[in-house]
């Protein structure tokens, strides 16, 4: 007895495990550090631009007095560009996950083009406004409008959805392939058939995640040359337009000048993070409704 | 055959089946232009990558024909709207490297920490609560750092520290540090998550305290993992673009006082390309020149952690 | 254009060379469906199958044993070229299905696995309702009138011996069925587009007693209409259900002879050192 406690002082041992609960506390409260940050980022958020909304706000028009001012063209402007985001991306990503999953020989040309896919999901997103401004709005000449911005933001976030869509398709298992092959189905029935159907859930979560980076991302519009003033709202993929990020960008920017404006931009953050809210517990439930069962 | 004669019913399945695929021609063609179909989807991507390299160096050499190339390095002076412009990118390529620094001495303590606890302390239960908080922290938009940084973080710096400008490099790079821990923490995580148990229990089983096996044991093994994660959150760091155009101004100084506005090389483009700059002019092209200088550090970054991690997985 | 159907021609068992001793003693009324010439098989490397030589008749059970690893699944795979599904895999030699070498390349994989249906180890239904995992062959095949759907179905699920079990519940989906039942869902999904054959590969490996039993009753029952194969582990199951009984060793076979003969009376030592639990 007397020996192990002799011991115990040699080794110091209460002093070590006191210095790791200490530590194990700094951990902890670095792991609250963001979160604190993020509580105090929506508080701050909220307070500043919760009174500042309402029913006009929301459906009205751009205005230069704060008063007066709505985002309902921003609301617009980042809806239609939904509407080029949400196919392109789809069709584009979830047709190039198929090539590599189901089509491609495991080879040369499959790991060039995946390893140039991991490699444009880390290019700055203003170098894809570059791209746009050069490719979209200059060469194909479409100008600032809708499409040019949908189309940019598409290629954008492409690498997110391609990579989900492909682990979706590979976590189909194979034993369902096989059933459908066995019954003389086609490979082509049997993706669309089968494969898909089981992958979709999954794929629709991805496309989300996709779909949420897209309308959240402004420096690319801004390379673009989106304008944040007054201009009527689009109607249809031709028609220049504002969006929630655009607006929220002018109006901190110009608060040094206006200082309301710094409310109007607080108020459209608590609508972007609203719709961003709900996109994702759309995911969220897609998610856990369709959970895999095989 | 005999299959059919024991079925009771007048419908002959198998004569059906083979008088559709006499129609099926049409399907085929169909399904045989498919792998075609695909492929050119997938070829997107690749001229994805091609748009962007020659939009970038095509321009960038229009401007390299008018702006030497090693004025262009070595020059500390950007001065595009001048009289007599000088396009030196230094205070650009300074004011990326000061605010990604600030951001990843923030985020990479924080970052690490949070990973140790997740990984080597947290319970289940606590663990699943906080990991999603941590997403949605990532999953702000960088539009909203920014006003963050502008309206509460930068007014707050200045009245803890009132030498600091109304437009400074500190507090974009602190809210940036604050936008990439939840990416540090978590590929963090990852990689001491791989680290296998035998060699925690090893070193616990010798009477050492969980903090001692963190970090003698723990943090070795996944020590790539970790610099990999390190250098993804600088890289995010060096193309992250609103909030240091929002926060830190347009002041082209060359200065390393982080109280003052410096431009990183993302808020020059936002500047350049949002303000009237006409097309074929010197200063359009240093557009390109100072993107495709982005573009470049962005990439070896991206590579670099991808050479590191790997060599961290062949450890195992 | 079912190609395989049209130029059938029936190989008599008199009119064919002979390349196993055992097969003189055998005397049948039915067929030949299969024969099997040479066939060798690799994957990449592995030499899996070696100058395999069968002939299994129609409307008969057979039943392939032998220890693991011996080429039992990759047989079976071979006759509905299911084992082109693994890369790198190439073959020699022939096996003709109704007098058409299906190992040719101007046969259409799909034509083949019309007429050849396969069920898995593990019950594989797809996660769809009951009657969809059913009409999902007819389907594939074009046929999209409701009403002979639902005939088929209800045909099918007869055939499989599990229409009075799933009948009120056809919308369901068929991961909530038991073990047993799903099998037997897998059967009705391959009777659907009234195959000629049906490949098993350890049916029941998967399955507890009872609904072991259940799936042997129904497969005494299909022989009636189908030529059966079947892969076991189980040489009870083998001398249970089948006319014939393949026995293959490290990718040869070794002896094929009738069950009971086989069973009681083997002619290779190495047959009887496997059936009496001495190897394997
Ligand atoms: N996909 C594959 N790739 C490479 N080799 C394979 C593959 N599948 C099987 N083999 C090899 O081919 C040989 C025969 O395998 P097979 O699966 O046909 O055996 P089996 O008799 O069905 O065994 P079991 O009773 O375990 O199912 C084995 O040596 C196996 O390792
Ligand atoms: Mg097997």
């Amino acid at each position: 007895m007397e020996k192990l406690e002799a011991l115990h002082l040699n080794n110091k041992i209460d002093a070590r495990v006191r210095k790791n609960s200490i530590w194990k506390s700094i951990f902890f409260l670095s792991t609250l550090f963001g979160l604190v940050v993020l509580a105090v980022l929506i508080i701050r958020v909220l307070f500043q631009g919760m009174s500042w909304i309402d029913i006009d706000f929301i459906v009205g028009r751009l205005s230069t007095t704060a008063e007066n001012a709505g985002i309902m063209g921003a609301i617009l402007g980042t809806l239609w560009v939904m509407v080029v985001v949400i196919p392109v991306t789809l069709i584009i990503g979830v047709g190039t996950a198929i090539f590599l999953e189901l089509y491609s020989k495991k080879g040369r040309f499959q790991s060039i083009i995946e390893t140039n896919i991991s490699n444009l999901a880390g290019v700055p997103s203003i170098v894809y406004g570059l791209l746009g401004l050069t490719v979209f709005v200059r060469l194909a000449d479409l100008g600032n409008v809708v499409l040019a911005g949908g189309l940019t933001l598409a290629l954008l976030v492409l690498p997110i959805l391609i990579v989900s869509a492909q682990e979706a398709l590979r976590a189909v298992p194979g034993h369902l392939s096989e059933a459908s092959y066995g019954m003389g189905a086609t490979k082509w029935q049997t993706i669309r058939r089968i494969i898909l159907p089981a992958a979709i859930p999954s794929i629709l979560t991805g496309a989300i995640l996709a779909l949420s980076r897209a309308i959240g991302e402004t420096a690319p519009l801004t390379v673009l040359g989106i304008p944040a003033l007054l201009i009527p709202f689009p109607e249809g993929l031709f028609d220049t337009f504002t969006a929630l990020p655009m607006q929220i960008y002018y109006w901190t920017i110009d608060s040094s000048l206006v200082a309301e404006y710094a409310n109007l931009a607080a108020a459209t953050i608590i609508i972007l993070l609203i719709i961003l809210f709900l996109l994702n517990s759309v995911a969220i439930f897609i998610r856990n409704k369709y959970q895999h069962r095989y | 055959m005999a299959t059919n004669s024991n079925l009771n019913s007048g419908t002959n399945v198998s004569e059906l089946i083979a008088k559709n695929k006499e129609k099926k021609s049409l399907n085929n063609y169909f399904e045989k232009s498919i792998p075609g179909i695909l492929f050119l989807l997938a070829s997107i991507t690749v001229l994805t990558t091609i748009g962007i390299l020659y939009t970038l160096v095509s321009q960038a050499v229009q401007f390299f024909m008018e702006v030497p190339i090693l004025d262009f390095f070595t020059g500390t002076e950007l001065n595009p709207l001048s009289q007599n412009p000088e396009f030196g990118i230094l205070p650009l390529l300074n004011g990326t490297i000061i605010s990604s620094l600030i951001a990843i001495l923030v985020a990479g303590p924080i970052g690490l920490m949070s990973a140790i606890y997740l990984s080597e302390y947290a319970t289940d239960k606590v663990r699943k609560v906080l990991k999603p908080l941590l997403e949605i922290l990532a999953g702000i938009p960088t539009i909203v750092y920014g006003f963050f940084a502008f309206t509460f973080v930068t007014p707050l710096i200045r009245y803890l520290w009132p030498g600091v400008e109304a437009t400074n490099i500190l507090s974009p790079g602190i809210v940036m540090g604050v936008m990439i821990i939840p990416m540090i923490a978590s590929l963090s995580e990852d990689a001491m998550n791989s680290v296998p148990n035998g060699m925690r229990e090893g070193s616990l089983a010798m009477g050492t305290t969980k903090l001692e096996t963190t970090i003698k044991v723990v943090i070795p093994a996944a020590f790539s993992g970790i610099m990999a994660s390190f250098v993804l959150g600088i890289s995010r760091a060096i193309g992250e673009t609103m909030i240091v155009t929002i926060a830190s101004g347009s002041s082209k100084n060359f200065t390393f006082d982080i109280r003052e506005s410096m431009q990183t090389m993302t808020a020059f483009i936002v500047e350049v390309s949002g303000g009237e700059a006409p097309a074929g002019s010197t200063l359009h092209y240093s557009l390109y020149a100072v993107a495709l200088t982005l573009f470049v550090f962005t990439l070896i970054m991206n590579l670099l952690a991808k050479y590191v991690s790997r060599k961290f997985r062949e450890e195992y | 254009m079912s190609t395989l159907t049209e130029n059938k021609i029936n190989i008599n068992v008199n009119d064919t060379v002979q390349t196993n001793e055992s097969q003189e003693q055998i005397e049948s009324k039915s067929s030949v469906i299969y024969n099997t010439q040479n066939l060798d098989l690799w994957y990449t490397k592995t030499h899996a199958l070696k100058n395999i030589n069968l002939e299994i008749r129609e409307n008969e059970v057979t039943a392939i044993i032998g220890p693991s690893g011996c080429g039992k699944s990759t047989y079976i795979k071979t006759l509905n070229r299911m084992v082109e599904l693994v890369p790198g895999v190439s073959t020699t030699g022939a096996i003709s299905y109704k007098g058409k070498n299906i190992l040719d390349k101007s046969i259409k994989v799909e034509d083949l696995r019309t007429q050849v249906g396969m069920v898995f180890q593990k019950p594989n239904p797809f996660p769809k309702s009951i009657y969809e995992n059913v009409a999902y062959g007819p389907k594939v095949h074009g046929i999209k009138k409701k009403a002979i759907l639902d005939e088929i179905v209800e045909k099918s699920l007869r055939g499989a011996a599990i229409w009075d079990e799933v009948k009120d519940r056809l919308n369901q989906n068929a991961y909530g069925l038991s073990g047993g039942q799903q099998q037997r869902i897998c059967i009705a999904r391959c009777l659907a587009i009234e195959p000629d054959v049906l490949l098993m590969d350890e049916p029941t490996s998967a399955l507890d007693p009872i609904s072991t039993l259940k799936i042997e009753e129904l497969i005494k029952e299909l022989k009636k209409n189908y030529t059966i194969i079947i892969v076991t582990h189980n040489m009870q199951q083998a001398a249970r259900i089948s006319d014939r009984t393949v026995f293959m060793l490290n990718g040869e076979v070794v002896e094929f002879s009738e069950t009971n003969q086989l069973f009681s009376n083997p002619k290779d030592q190495r047959t009887e050192d496997y059936i009496t639990g001495r190897f394997g």
